[in-house]
């Protein structure tokens, strides 16, 4: 209220104004703070069926042979790139705890080299957490010259704490051209 | 005394400098004026984003592409939803803000009126950047006013720089405008006025500015990452360099839906100061309407994926955001309850500022209930992006957002220019308006639940009856739309001419000042008591 002269109510006003700036910066920070949070949370739970980025160890006492899981492989390019990209088997059948070797074939079918990063996606995407990668070709982004071909390998593990609902798994790899990021 | 009489004499002088033409315009800093200004600013907007509707509307009109492209009915939709809620809704709240919260809390003027000029004039710039991408190869933005990643980003037309921009600039008007308003009601209220004895449309102007505030940054945020996404070789919402598309929603919505309610908080201020005065009683429950928004304002902040059920979320996050979606209608029915009971048994007359205040409570009702069936996960995965939804938020923006600035115009006009409208006229426009308004937007609702997915140019046949109504209902929307231009005009020129309070019931220190409102108001605060 505006119970004194004019100068006191300039000088709150200033005051409200900071605080408010405050808030305003505070915000635009918050905004840019969603992007590694939303990471963190996604990590954790698993969401969004992101599986992690880096080689897990492999550590688990025995492999459940009671339980037979599907886990099924696809893979798709992204708008723009000119390779063929699949894998070389579409479907295998594991015990939770053993551990298996797939490969994906991809062959760059155009006359420029070009580097791919497959980005992986696990469905359904609670099971993701459970998804463990020894060795993934997705680690790394993979170049191939104009018309070479390569056979990528993706070793893994299905944890054994894997809810029992859940009979089948898919893992789906996305292939993009990143040669503008890192370079020929 | 010597000091007294040089201050007198200063203020006399201050009194008669009014500067003319352009200029008084350019460089004003009185709230009045540059709430004209906003008034003035958004209605042209209104018109603007309207003749794009109807360019929709009339494309739509028949099954199969008869007017316009494809990518150019894209851009349509985009620029209408921008300019309808950025250019029209969100400026005429600030407008009638300016104009009325100075003299409703008995302060000479807004606490910051340098700022408030500088708001204000930055606006007209921010539009014509936007629009000006419409003269460009490649066109306007076409990716949706909810400029989802990657439409925005990798499959942008190339007007995503201009769309950036313009959204910064209406950005930055909308903090400083909300800060003002803030400011000023924090620190400029007159003695005696206390926070539970403000006006509600006060009240509610202020909660809206700490939204605003408090979002505003974050919108700004998101069309940073867009731009660098698009331009700089960021990849905060490209999967290949180890983004997220979904991301870009999480953010977007946490902006949009607490934008939601600032297009409709500051509308439940304004019936209930309208209501109220057109029943004769006071309003039925005013600290519980207080409280009623606060909590709304609250909840706005939790309830942001109730846009994205389909994107694919755990059942927990699906549940979290349902439930709390469906909690908002506990306050909301909290204020359409108080509204019904401030007009039980009260001596109802019916001036078109009423008129317009009643349809908005039961047609604002109807887009809230709209509003509930969509927050129930399992049918929002049928309702997802079908004219259902488009019918819901035109529910609340029309005729919710839109009729109570109707509203609102109609109670002050006579206080603004000193005339009292045709009446006549008024009740044109408001009969038009909302037998065309249902016309337009209920049919909405049946093509939606039979399918009719939204923003396409052309429909299955089955959809053709319903469109053809639709689009007839638009189109009368539209042009009576133009019967409130004439009227505004007539008003500003003539009529007879109004006392300083022209509403038996009004209440509120604006009526206790001469019509028009002088150009300079409690210069000495009231007392209140």
């Amino acid at each position: 209220m505006s119970n004194g002269t004019t100068e006191q109510v300039q000088q709150k006003s200033q005051k409200t104004v900071k605080k408010l700036l405050l808030i305003v910066f505070a915000m635009f920070g918050f905004g840019f703070a969603m992007v590694p949070l939303y990471d963190v949370f996604c990590d954790i739970t698993g969401l969004n069926g992101k599986t992690s980025d880096t080689a897990a160890s492999y550590d688990v006492d025995g492999v459940d042979t009671k339980r037979i899981v599907k886990v099924q492989f696809i893979s798709r390019t992204a708008k723009g790139i000119p390779w063929k990209f699949e894998p070389m088997i579409n479907e295998i059948s594991v015990h939770p705890g053993e551990m298996k070797l797939v490969k994906f074939y991809a062959k760059n079918i155009s006359t420029t080299d070009i580097v791919g990063q497959a980005v992986p996606s696990v469905s359904p995407g609670k099971a993701a957490i459970y998804f463990h990668k020894i060795e993934c070709f997705c680690f790394n982004n993979q170049p191939l010259k104009a018309n070479e071909d390569v056979e990528m390998a993706l070793q893994f593990y299905v944890d054994p704490e894997l809810p029992e609902e859940v009979s089948t798994l898919t893992l789906s790899y996305t292939l993009y051209d990143v040669t503008a990021s890192v370079g020929p | 005394m010597t000091t007294e009489a040089i201050h007198d004499s200063h203020h006399d002088e201050h009194h008669d400098h009014k500067m003319t033409g352009l200029k008084r315009w350019l460089y004003t800093t009185n709230h009045k004026d540059i709430g004209t200004l906003y008034l003035w600013f958004s209605f042209i907007m209104f018109l603007t984003g309207g003749v794009m509707a109807l360019v929709i509307r009339a494309e739509l009109f028949q099954p199969g592409l008869q007017i316009v492209e494809p990518d150019f009915f894209n851009q349509m939709t985009t620029v209408h939803g921008l300019i309808m809620v950025f250019g029209a809704i969100m400026p005429a709240f600030t407008g009638l803000a300016n104009w009325m919260l100075p003299m409703m809390v008995g302060a000479p003027d807004m606490a910051l009126p340098r700022l408030n000029n500088w708001s204000f004039w930055i606006l007209p710039f921010a539009f014509s950047i936007l629009l000006s991408s419409f003269f460009m190869e490649s066109g306007a933005p076409n990716f949706g006013w909810t400029f989802y990643a990657p439409l925005s980003t990798t499959y942008s037309n190339g007007s995503t720089a201009f769309f950036v921009f313009a959204v910064h600039i209406m950005g930055i008007s909308s903090i400083m405008g909300a800060i003002n308003i803030v400011v000023t009601i924090m620190n400029m209220r007159a003695p005696g006025m206390t926070y539970m004895k403000m006006p509600l449309f006060v009240w509610t102007f202020f909660i809206t500015a700490y939204l605003l505030i408090a979002v505003m940054p974050v919108l700004a945020g998101t069309v940073t990452m867009v731009l660098t996404d698009t331009y700089f070789g960021t990849s905060f919402f490209d999967a290949a360099g180890g983004g997220d598309p979904v991301m870009f929603q999480h953010i977007f919505w946490f902006f949009g839906h607490p934008e939601v309610y600032i297009m409709i908080l500051p509308a439940f201020g304004i019936v209930s100061t309208t209501i109220p005065a057109f029943s004769r009683k006071k309003l039925f429950g005013y600290s519980s309407m207080v409280y009623a928004t606060a909590s709304i304002a609250f909840l706005s902040f939790i309830v942001w994926a109730h846009h994205m059920f389909t994107t694919g979320m755990p059942l927990f996050g699906e549940l979290f955001f349902m439930y709390c979606t469906m909690l908002i209608a506990v306050p909301t029915g909290v204020k359409v309850f108080n509204w019904a009971a401030t007009m039980w048994r009260g001596a109802i007359t019916f001036e078109t500022s009423m008129l317009f205040s009643i349809a908005f409570v039961i047609l604002f009702t109807i887009g809230g209930f709209s509003g509930l069936m969509l927050a129930m996960t399992p049918v929002d995965f049928q309702y997802h992006d079908t004219y259902f939804v488009v019918a819901h938020f035109h529910y609340v923006l029309v005729t919710g957002a839109l009729f109570s600035i109707y509203a609102g115009a109609y109670y002050w006009l006579p206080k603004w220019t000193g005339h009292m409208y045709n009446d006549t006229l008024s009740k044109w426009h408001f009969w038009c308006s909302l037998i065309s308004v249902n016309l337009l937007f209920f049919p909405m609702h049946f093509l939606g639940l039979a399918g009719m997915p939204r923003r396409i140019p052309d429909y299955a046949l089955q959809f053709a009856d319903f469109n053809k109504w639709v689009s007839i209902g638009g189109f009368a929307f539209g042009i009576s739309q133009l019967i409130f231009l004439v009227l505004v005009i007539k008003c500003i020129r003539g009529g007879e001419k109004a006392p300083a309070k022209p509403w038996e019931g009004a209440e509120g220190l604006e009526w206790t000042v001469p019509s028009p409102a002088p150009y300079h108001t409690f210069e000495k605060p009231p007392k209140i008591d």
